[in-house]
């Protein structure tokens, strides 16, 4: 299991980084749905396979299909991605790189200072089910609240007023 | 076998099992091509593939034979890998959502605790076919095709989901054959009637099949998402249909048909199985013969305003009796 988390971890990684550097669209989110599957299989490998599971479904299977819906629907021709290379010149991304690299370090420090890994511990379905109708229930009522509310906003702003 | 440890020997029994299943699966899922045309032909009162062999079983070989030596063309305008990836996923995706079915007691490839997610899973995952195709042929038809594919494809599987949570409850579980477990007493498909036919109109909507086959109505969009492909990446479209049907028919089979249970001994059960997704693969066969294709928005209106609210009526109706039943 812990080859499976840190390959994985590594495809996570390096399909993020595409995700920025790819100048086409469309491809950029192909990667991010590579980089979000990866993310699942960590999921699976920490043994929690219902958040890996939801993971693929949310994301990976209706969220980015959304994306991936709007940016066919744009039709981005060639100039996008000629915009895309002019703006990842180095002066760009230079400066964030190296305050982005001093965040890392300091996240590492952090990291070492920590005993041990996570502790492959399978969570069932059935425990996160408890879990988050027990002590998580107040929050699991305000993000229904929130999403009723996103909800209704979205019914108000599509609907046609002229029939 | 003394040179096989025991634990090996189990692990390539499972193997064995496992290859056992996916050939059965994809040679079944191939011969449907075959089989559907002429049960079609028959319905219709026509003759149908009857020149190839005796009642033209071999017209398959012959089909695979042509598939294979025709060109293998990508068009210039094309962008070349989602070009390549999308008839992958789309042959790929449902048939490895099939590990979580089991044929038969002890058969079955992967026992996730998880079970139905997978499948969810694996079917969100399948609308990048169209949508890759759909975008990556640069051709109008193709990408009207695969617009309407990904509308369609989310609009259904927001209730696929939803329809399955009946059953989950009643179970208790995810897990496919605690599912099947749970139904010695009575077959799910009195309990979640509801659930039974949402699940059955979303499966056809999500495999595209005819009457929600909108994503590649020839009328009016050549072969929608499909055009510009020839040859085995065509084909890998068209046995991923095929994929498709078996898969739902056999989860229909498998969560509201007591999946292997039947009368008679244990060693029937993969009969029964087999018996049960081959009724509902006729269903889908005889709904394309028996009903012309709805209107888009019809199509999309009945998913949100009709089917939506089901589920979810049945989804409250399930919670209600079994808290009454405690």
């Amino acid at each position: 299991m812990q080859e499976a988390f840190y390959v994985c971890s590594l495809v996570a990684l390096l399909t993020t980084l595409r995700v920025v550097t790819t100048a086409n669209p469309v491809h950029a989110l192909l990667y991010l749905v590579v980089s979000l599957l990866a993310v699942a299989g960590i999921f699976f490998a920490l043994g929690a396979p219902f958040a890996g599971a939801l993971e693929v479904i949310v994301y990976a299977g209706a969220i980015m299909v959304l994306f991936v819906f709007i940016v066919m629907m744009l039709n981005l021709g060639a100039e996008t991605v000629a915009q895309e290379r002019a703006w990842l010149r180095p002066r760009a991304w230079a400066g964030p790189v190296l305050l982005a690299a001093l965040l890392l370090g300091a996240l590492l420090r952090a990291i070492a200072g920590t005993a041990g890994g996570a502790g492959a511990v399978e969570v069932t379905p059935k425990a996160v089910g408890i879990a988050l109708y027990g002590p998580y229930v107040l929050a699991v009522e305000l993000a229904s609240l929130l999403l009723l509310g996103a909800l209704v906003a979205a019914y108000h702003l599509g609907r046609d007023d002229h029939r | 076998m003394s040179f096989i440890a025991p634990e090996t020997a189990a692990i390539l029994w499972g193997i064995v099992k496992a290859i056992v299943i996916l050939l059965v699966v994809v040679i079944f899922a191939a011969y449907l091509s075959f089989i559907e045309r002429r049960v079609l032909a028959l319905w219709q009162d026509r003759y149908g593939p009857n020149r190839v062999g005796p009642g033209g079983i071999f017209q398959l070989p012959a089909d695979v034979v042509k598939m294979l030596f025709k060109e293998d063309w990508i068009p210039p305008f094309a962008d070349r890998t989602t070009f390549l990836l999308a008839p992958v996923i789309a042959m790929s995706a449902l048939l490895i959502s099939y590990v979580i079915v089991p044929v038969a007691p002890g058969w079955q490839v992967a026992d996730f605790d998880i079970g139905i997610l997978f499948f969810l899973a694996m079917a969100g995952l399948a609308v990048y076919a169209v949508l890759f195709a759909g975008w990556s042929s640069d051709n109008k038809y193709s990408l009207l095709g695969g617009v309407r594919s990904a509308a369609q494809t989310v609009s259904y599987e927001v209730f696929m989901g939803l329809s399955l949570m009946g059953v989950v409850a009643q179970a208790g579980s995810f897990d496919m054959r605690a599912i099947v477990e749970a139904q010695r007493g009575m077959w799910f498909i009195v309990p979640q009637f509801l659930g039974f036919v949402t699940f059955a109109l979303a499966g056809v909507a999500v495999t595209h099949r005819s009457p929600f086959d909108l994503p590649e109505a020839e009328q009016e969009l050549a072969a929608g998402y499909h055009t510009e492909y020839a040859g085995m990446k065509w084909a890998m479209f068209f046995v991923g249909e095929y994929v498709g049907i078996v898969v739902v028919s056999s989860l229909l089979a498998t969560l509201f048909l007591g999946g292997w249970l039947g009368p008679g001994p244990e060693w029937l059960a993969p009969l029964w199985f087999a018996l049960k997704t081959l009724l509902f693969v006729m269903l889908f066969i005889l709904l394309r013969a028996a009903l012309p294709r709805p209107r888009y928005d019809h199509l999309m209106t009945a998913g949100w305003m009709v089917c939506l609210p089901v589920t979810l009526l049945n989804l409250l109706l399930t919670g209600a009796v079994l808290l009454a039943g405690g």
